[in-house]
């Protein structure tokens, strides 16, 4: 398994998270998030800034080309 | 917290991340979606074979967690045509970029479509040669600026679904990476189909293309996606003059009757052979008897 | 007539074809081009008889790329070409090369360059088995001068390939190719067949591309859980791509290594009446035949000459050349080309004060034995 270990997600609570260090700060998820949950920070990284309205589409997953966001499947 | 962690399972153990792609490159969604049909078609590091040629499409084989095969430009589909006919049981994937399939690797791949054999191509076409710095490439649109095409292109480009479709591909598909959704349920079906499979996916290159073509942004490049590509049945019902600019997806050739080239081997050529006496040359030699007695009862000294 | 079970009176090309199959060889992937497609045609057909595969690539780029992903799928492959089929291979060549895809090239070699002479014999792309692609690598080519020679090189040509993980050359020509011979060939089971070496650990521990002792890392095939990444960019042990400097002059050494270390087991040469010798003939493939006869012709008319007849041309015997030449006359070089191996003799004698003389033809007729006897006189 690669990207974000288990101990790194522990304790998180938010239905999207990023995973900073792979982020190229593209925007693309920003774009298309259909209820502005997410936006650009001031270090060029995607920022989850909206929780509480995320509808959990995973359109920002399907759509990050570097594996950066995961999403909570309710799994 | 349940999250989906598909394209984390599968990315290659060790290997540098993140990814080589420029911010905003669409290669990596694509990977994503693959990895998505990886996994629901149960396709293993043990079944599953990877081959890529030259460019930034063809690093994908680097980061998938699979037997791999990195290859010279224009000639994965060749080298997956050895893989798959050596060994029949595994799952061949090629990635390759619109230089490698349509310009330098053309003859590999109009051939590998005639003979129907059962490989997955997954063609990205962003239009230009990225790795390279943005030279115009075959499917370069007439009056784009590249760094070869500066005053702008002159050439027609090449339609890779319909080149695909006309040298005898059974499964031929567009989609682009603005359209995810269809994309994950194209790759599917490639992978899942039996005979050679093409998917062309639009990928926008904004770092050598867009940005000298007018798209401030790469985001820019996605919504051009989103405005100018049509599903096929709509297409269809556009009246021709609408139609300049536009871009159709959707599956156009889904044929089922059409032996694969490993089975029809197999069954044709292999499976009446097999174990047949092999040639020796005694059958030669009897031949030459033959003919000297022949020579001997005509006269001649023999 | 039921004896003689492997007896006929066959081609060059035709031996080559049964001896690939003989050693192993189940996949065939080439292109048709004259003098080399009787050897297509014969595996053709001969192949699915044993379950092996056969299939006619669309050019001989592809033809060499299938062939190396056909070895990485666990066959022992082989194509059959000439000159300009051999010169689209170089591509894809220098790739199995680079990754250490076992495969045999088979270039029955005619006129050129270009098209040159389809029909008619030459030995003008010696120097091209050895420099043909870019870059720096090593290879093992072998040059035939009979029809039984050619099964028995083309065996060794296929055991080189797979226990040294190289691709391997086998130089024939036109003449060799065509020309119909008695031999007496042996059964298969009485060939000596080698089988690369495979991985013993487990894929978690596995790297493709070990800088082992005797250079030649164990080979995983497709499909049996490795996961391996194969690349044509210099790579490291991982056979992950590299720039880094020491990673890359650790690999073109191991590259080269891999078949130097190992030259005196790949050497294979005739001397023939060198023991007594004044004059030294060197000679390999169809021109030996004419200077085997012109040793003869010459010690007839009693100037004592003698022929080292090189199989191995690749890596270049040049101690053996080097011992037989020391204290000699003068060195003679036969070829059916413009003057290519002669350059290595000349390296290989640099210093010893015997002087190198070149006799050759590049018209595509072979040398006569006179001619080469009458360039001895003239010595």
């Amino acid at each position: 398994m690669r990207g974000p270990t288990e101990k790194e997600l522990e304790g998180y609570t938010s239905p999207v998270y990023v995973y900073r260090a792979w982020c190229k700060g593209c925007g693309i998820c920003v774009e298309f998030c259909p209820k502005n949950v997410l936006e650009i920070d001031d270090q060029n990284k995607c920022a989850v800034v909206r929780p509480q309205d995320c509808i959990k589409c995973k359109l920002c997953q399907l759509r990050c080309p570097d594996f950066a966001i995961i999403v909570d499947d309710g799994k | 917290m349940a999250f989906d962690r598909t394209a984390h399972k599968y990315l290659r153990k060790n290997f540098k991340m993140p990814t080589i792609w420029c911010s905003g490159c669409g290669i990596g969604i694509i990977l994503g979606s693959i990895f998505k049909a990886l996994e629901d078609l149960n396709m293993t590091g043990d079944n599953t074979v990877f081959v890529g040629g030259i460019g930034c499409s063809s690093r994908i084989p680097f980061y998938v967690d699979f037997d791999a095969l990195h290859t010279t430009h224009g000639r994965p589909i060749a080298f997956a045509t050895g893989v798959k006919f050596a060994k029949p049981d595994l799952n061949v994937v090629v990635v390759a970029g619109d230089g490698d399939t349509a310009a330098i690797g053309g003859n590999h791949f109009i051939h590998a479509c005639r003979r129907n054999i059962d490989i997955t191509l997954i063609v990205i076409n962003n239009k230009i040669y990225g790795m390279t710095g943005g030279q115009y490439s075959p499917t370069t649109k007439s009056g784009e600026k590249t760094t070869t095409s500066p005053y702008g292109h002159i050439e027609r480009s090449f339609d890779i679904s319909k080149l695909a479709a006309a040298a005898g591909a059974t499964y031929v598909a567009r989609s682009s990476v603005y359209h995810v959704t269809h994309l994950d349920k194209i790759i599917k079906e490639a992978f899942a189909h039996k005979g050679m499979s093409v998917v062309e996916i639009m990928s926008p290159c904004w770092t050598t293309h867009g940005r000298r073509n007018r798209f401030k942004t790469p985001v820019e490049m996605y919504k051009w996606l989103k405005d100018n590509m049509i599903p096929l049945n709509a297409w269809e019902k556009l009246p021709e003059d609408k139609r300049a600019g536009k871009i159709p997806y959707g599956v156009f050739v889904n044929k089922k009757d059409i032996p694969e080239y490993c089975e029809a081997y197999y069954e044709h050529i292999i499976k009446p052979n097999l174990n047949k006496k092999r040639r020796d040359f005694s059958e030669d030699i009897e031949a030459m008897k033959i003919k000297l007695e022949i020579k001997a009862k005509e006269g001649w000294h023999v | 007539m039921s004896e003689f079970k492997r007896v006929g009176i066959i081609q060059g090309n035709e031996a080559c074809a049964v001896a690939a199959i003989d050693a192993g060889v189940r996949f065939f992937a080439g292109y048709p081009i004259t003098p080399s497609t009787e050897i297509a045609e014969m595996l053709a057909a001969e192949l699915p008889k044993v379950g092996g595969r056969f299939i006619q690539m669309e050019d001989e780029l592809g033809s060499m790329a299938a062939l190396v992903g056909a070895s990485f799928a666990g066959l022992k492959p082989m194509t059959a070409t000439s000159g300009p089929g051999f010169s689209l291979m170089q591509e894809n060549l220098g790739f199995a090369a680079m990754v250490e895809a076992p495969c045999v090239v088979v270039n029955v070699q005619r006129g050129g360059p270009s098209t040159g002479l389809p029909t008619k014999a030459s030995q003008g792309d010696v120097m091209q088995a050895k420099w043909g692609s870019h870059g720096n690598y090593p290879i093992i080519a072998l040059a035939p001068h009979t029809v039984r020679e050619v099964y028995d090189a083309t065996v060794m040509a296929v055991n080189f390939a797979e226990e040294y993980r190289t691709p391997v050359v086998l130089l024939l020509d036109e003449v060799i190719g065509h020309m119909r011979e008695r031999v007496v060939l042996p059964m298969p089971e009485e060939i000596k067949v080698v089988n690369r070496k495979k991985p013993s650990e487990p894929p978690e521990f596995y790297k493709p591309y070990k800088h082992t002792e005797d250079y030649i890392p164990p080979m995983a095939i497709f499909g049996e859980g490795y996961r391996f990444l194969t690349t044509g960019l210099f790579h490291d042990e991982m056979g992950f791509p590299t720039s880094d400097d020491n990673e890359i002059t650790k690999l073109v050494k191991r590259l080269h290594k891999k078949i130097y270390a190992h030259e005196e087991k790949i050497w294979r040469y005739e001397e023939f009446m060198t023991e007594d010798a004044e004059y030294l003939l060197i000679a390999y493939g169809s021109a030996a035949r004419a200077a085997k006869e012109a040793v003869l012709l010459t010690r007839k008319e009693g100037k004592k000459v003698g022929l080292l007849r090189i199989l191995t041309v690749w890596p270049f015997p040049a101690k053996i050349v080097r011992e037989l030449a020391n204290g000699k006359k003068a060195v003679l070089v036969c070829e059916l080309n413009y003057g290519e191996l002669v350059g290595e003799v000349e390296r290989a004698t640099k210093g010893l004060n015997v002087p190198v003389f070149f006799k050759g033809r590049w018209d595509g007729e072979l040398l006569h034995p006179f001619e080469i006897r009458d360039f001895i006189k003239g010595v």
